[in-house]
This record gives structure tokens, C-alpha cells and sequence, in this order.
């Protein structure tokens, strides 16, 4: 067993999930593959909504990755941070928006 | 930011014999990641073999104003390697013989070497087909004698490359130094003023990316449309390709990635995105690079790692074509710069 739950050199093994279900590990990969490809969204778009997302999920792998890949692609650490206020943002307002469904509550338990 | 050369500093790097222990040592040496000629030799493309010479790459010495983060040249101004007039006249005899279509002049800062005018006016007139200047763009405003040369190249039709590692001056300035953004944007002004990088302009004018930190380049052809909207947007200037070159680990560059602690990850990066496409086509195999004391190399980074070629023309006086052509590549593991994702040469990506 590895001393931490998380080690930042296992990010290089990702592709061998493969090894233990060579079709679902492929398919994923191929899907992957294609999901970050220039689109309707530019590549750079799609790095940035993944370091948002990466940060919403608080996946450190995710995270090294789409540092990496948005310094590659130019972005800015301005435009990073602003990325992730975007994810934070949602984050936080979706529990806020549940704040309504508390006001509910109580109104029909104690209005 | 640093403001010596490190050897000036009398930094152990300095030595190319050190940058080259290092790069044998360590993950390579315990078979954590393949070596350069391992790699290549999976698909039979050892030893790498020069092709026709097409590109005549003169280094016309090591000083520069300025002393960039990642340079590979550990150029600055207390460098005083220095070309010759003598050494440039048998450079100018090969130019003359050699079928090489372009030649290719770098430093250090090439404008500072005093003879640099004089070798201009002088290699134009042989007529080659394209004839590049690796100019920092800095030296253009850094002192009065240097104002005209965007004059001077439109002259002699020269071709010019310069370094701009990023559209944001925060970027910028942290690698190559406080205040080069801002210079730099100023004479790329003075020279589209003059007619470079204009559209359907013959006056060529291409940038050249490098990555600010431990990172590979991102797409050649993406960055260069980043790169052309914002300079157009913020600044009005244009130009026309800009080459995307991935930072190989040598001199000043290793030197940061050790320091920073970045070296195995980097060195991980460029093993994985190692393209055996981009071998086919890296730019050792129609190049040759030419020191400022005259000896031959197979690319600046060799000429830097103290790495001859494989030839017994070893020096620009004993120059021989036939010799030279299909000799044997020198490499190590620095190689994989060139070979990673979409190749890199001095003209950006190979594959």
C-alpha cells in the first residue's frame, strides 16, 4: 500500500487501467480522446471548463493535468483563476439555490 | 532574475560535460526511462543520418543584452565569445559553394557582434534563398546604434525570427526580464512600420513561442491565432508564422528545472509525447550549425553541449559537403526536445 491515498506520479499510469478491461478502458480513452478535440469549442475552451471542473470535483490528478494544459495552451493564471471563480460560483450557488427549498420547508411547517 | 551568465557565476552547469552526466544519470541510467537511442532504435531510426544540407544555421557569438531564464546559449553580456571577421570570410566561401537554401544567423544577440553589418551586406549578396536573422527585438531599442535596423534588414531582404514567449507582458517578462515586453513591442511596431510581417508583405517577419516555465508548447497553429488577435487587438501589430519550440534541457534551461524540482517530470513529459514522425523530419538531418570559432556542429544545442559532428570535417575551414552528408547524428537524451508531440526545430513544429 502506498503511504497516501493520492500520489502524483500515479497520474502517468492512468492508460494502464486499459490493462484490467482492455474494451471499457479503450472506449473511454478513445471518447476522451475526441471529447477534447478542436470542436464547436476550441481546445482551449475545453481545457478551461476542465480545470474549472477538475477544481469542483477536487481531483488532484485532474488538477496537475489541466494546469499543465492550459499553460500549454497559453491561458493565462488570470484567466485560470477566473476558470475556477466559475466553478466555485456554481458550486456555491447550487447550495444556495437548495436555501429554497429550506424556506419551503419551513413555510409549510411553521408559516 | 538573473543577470550573470552561469559561466559567469562559475555555476557547475556551466559545463557542458555536467549537463550531459545529468542528462545520461539519474532516470535514464536506471532504466526508469528510455534513453534517447533506445527510443529512436525501436524504430530502427538509429543512428539518426544527415541528409542533404539545406540550412546553414552561423552562430555569430554568445553576447546578448539580455540574459533570458531558459536560454539554451547561457547568452548575456558578459559573454565575449565572439565570431571573427577571419572565421566569417570562410563562412562566406561555403555559403558561396554549399547547395544550402537557407542561411541562419544567431547568437547570442547577432547584432552585437561587430562584424555582424559588414557579413550581412556581404552573405546577401550571394543571393541565398532565404536568409534569416534571429533577432531579440530588444537590441533594435537598446541603444541608438541599433535604431535603424529594421532599415538595414528591409535593405538586404533579410528574413527575421524573433523571440516573444507570450502576447501579456507578465509573461513575457518574467522570462526574458523587466521591460522586454514593452521594447519588444515597440520595434515590432518600428518594423511593420517598415514593411515586415505585413500581409502579402515579401518583408518576413515569424515569431518564435517558447514555453515560460516546465511545460511543452501547446499547438503550433492555435497559438499562432491566439498570438495574432491579441497582439492585432492590444497593439496593432502583425506578423506572419509564428514557430512553437519546446524548450530543450540543457544550460539555462536544466539549470531552472533542477532548481525548481521540475527536471523528472519534465523529462517524463517529453518521453511520453515522444513522435517518431517528428525523427523523420528533425532538423539535424538538413542542418548544420556552425560555432563562433568555427566549428561544425549538427544543431546549436550540440554546438552548446560541446558535441561535434561525427565527420572529419570538423571545422568550417575544412568543410566538404560530400563528407559531411549522411554522417552520423551525434544524440542524448536532450533529443527528445525535438522529438516530442509535434516535433521541434529552429522553424517550429516538424510533424
Amino acid at each position: 500500500m502506498s503511504k497516501t491515498y493520492y500520489d502524483a506520479a500515479d497520474l502517468r499510469k492512468f492508460g494502464k487501467i486499459t490493462e484490467w478491461s482492455e474494451e471499457l478502458g479503450t472506449k473511454f480513452f478513445d471518447y476522451y480522446g475526441k471529447v477534447f478535440e478542436e470542436g464547436a469549442l476550441t481546445a482551449r475552451e475545453k481545457s478551461l471548463i476542465a480545470l474549472a471542473v477538475a477544481h469542483t470535483e477536487q481531483c488532484p490528478y485532474c488538477i496537475d493535468a489541466y494546469t499543465k494544459d492550459t499553460l500549454q495552451r497559453g491561458v493565462t493564471k488570470e484567466e485560470m483563476m477566473e476558470a475556477i471563480h466559475v466553478g466555485a460560483a456554481i458550486k456555491s450557488g447550487a447550495t444556495l439555490v437548495h436555501g429554497v427549498q429550506m424556506m419551503n420547508k419551513v413555510n409549510k411547517l411553521d408559516g | 532574475m538573473a543577470t550573470k551568465s552561469l559561466k559567469k557565476q562559475g555555476s557547475d552547469l556551466a559545463q557542458s560535460n555536467k549537463q550531459l552526466e545529468i542528462l545520461s544519470n539519474g532516470i535514464f541510467k536506471n532504466g526508469e526511462l528510455p534513453t534517447f537511442k533506445a527510443k529512436i532504435s525501436e524504430t530502427s531510426q538509429f543512428p539518426l543520418k544527415a541528409n542533404k544540407l539545406e540550412i546553414l544555421q552561423i552562430n555569430v557569438g554568445y553576447m546578448c543584452n539580455q540574459v533570458c531564464e531558459h536560454c539554451h546559449v547561457d547568452a548575456g553580456p558578459d559573454r565575449k565569445e565572439i565570431m571573427t571577421k577571419d572565421t566569417m570570410r570562410q563562412c562566406l566561401e561555403v555559403i558561396k559553394t554549399s547547395g544550402a537554401h537557407t542561411l541562419d544567423l544567431t547568437g547570442g544577440a547577432p547584432e552585437m557582434n561587430p562584424d555582424f553589418r559588414w557579413f550581412v551586406e556581404a552573405a546577401a549578396k550571394v543571393g541565398i534563398k532565404d536568409f534569416i536573422v534571429r533577432s531579440n527585438l530588444t537590441i533594435i531599442r537598446a541603444n541608438k546604434k541599433y535604431h535603424d535596423l529594421p532599415q538595414f534588414f528591409k535593405k538586404h531582404n533579410v528574413h527575421v525570427v524573433s523571440s516573444m514567449p507570450h502576447w501579456t507582458r507578465g509573461k513575457t517578462d518574467k522570462q526574458r526580464g523587466e521591460g522586454v515586453f514593452d521594447m519588444s513591442i515597440k520595434a515590432l511596431q518600428e518594423l511593420n512600420a517598415v514593411g515586415y510581417g505585413m500581409p502579402n508583405s515579401a518583408l518576413r517577419l515569424d515569431l518564435v513561442y517558447n514555453p515560460s516555465g516546465a511545460f511543452l508548447p501547446g499547438d503550433q497553429a492555435a497559438m499562432e491565432k491566439d498570438f495574432k488577435k491579441a497582439l492585432l487587438e492590444d497593439f496593432n501589430i502583425q506578423f506572419h508564422n509564428l514557430f512553437a519550440i519546446t524548450n530543450l534541457p540543457i544550460a539555462r534551461f536544466l539549470d531552472y528545472l533542477i532548481a525548481s524540482e521540475n527536471y523528472e517530470d519534465y523529462m517524463y513529459q517529453l518521453v511520453e509525447a515522444y513522435n517518431p514522425a517528428a525523427v523523420k523530419n528533425v532538423m539535424c538531418t538538413n542542418t548544420l550549425s556552425v560555432s563562433w570559432d568555427g566549428y561544425l556542429y549538427d544543431c546549436d544545442f550540440n554546438q552548446m553541449l560541446e558535441l561535434p559532428v561525427n565527420s572529419k570535417a570538423k571545422h568550417i575551414s575544412e568543410f566538404n559537403e560530400d563528407l559531411l552528408e549522411g554522417r552520423n547524428i551525434v544524440s542524448s537524451q536532450h533529443c527528445y526536445g525535438c522529438t516530442a508531440g509535434a516535433g521541434s526545430s529552429c522553424q517550429g513544429s516538424v510533424a
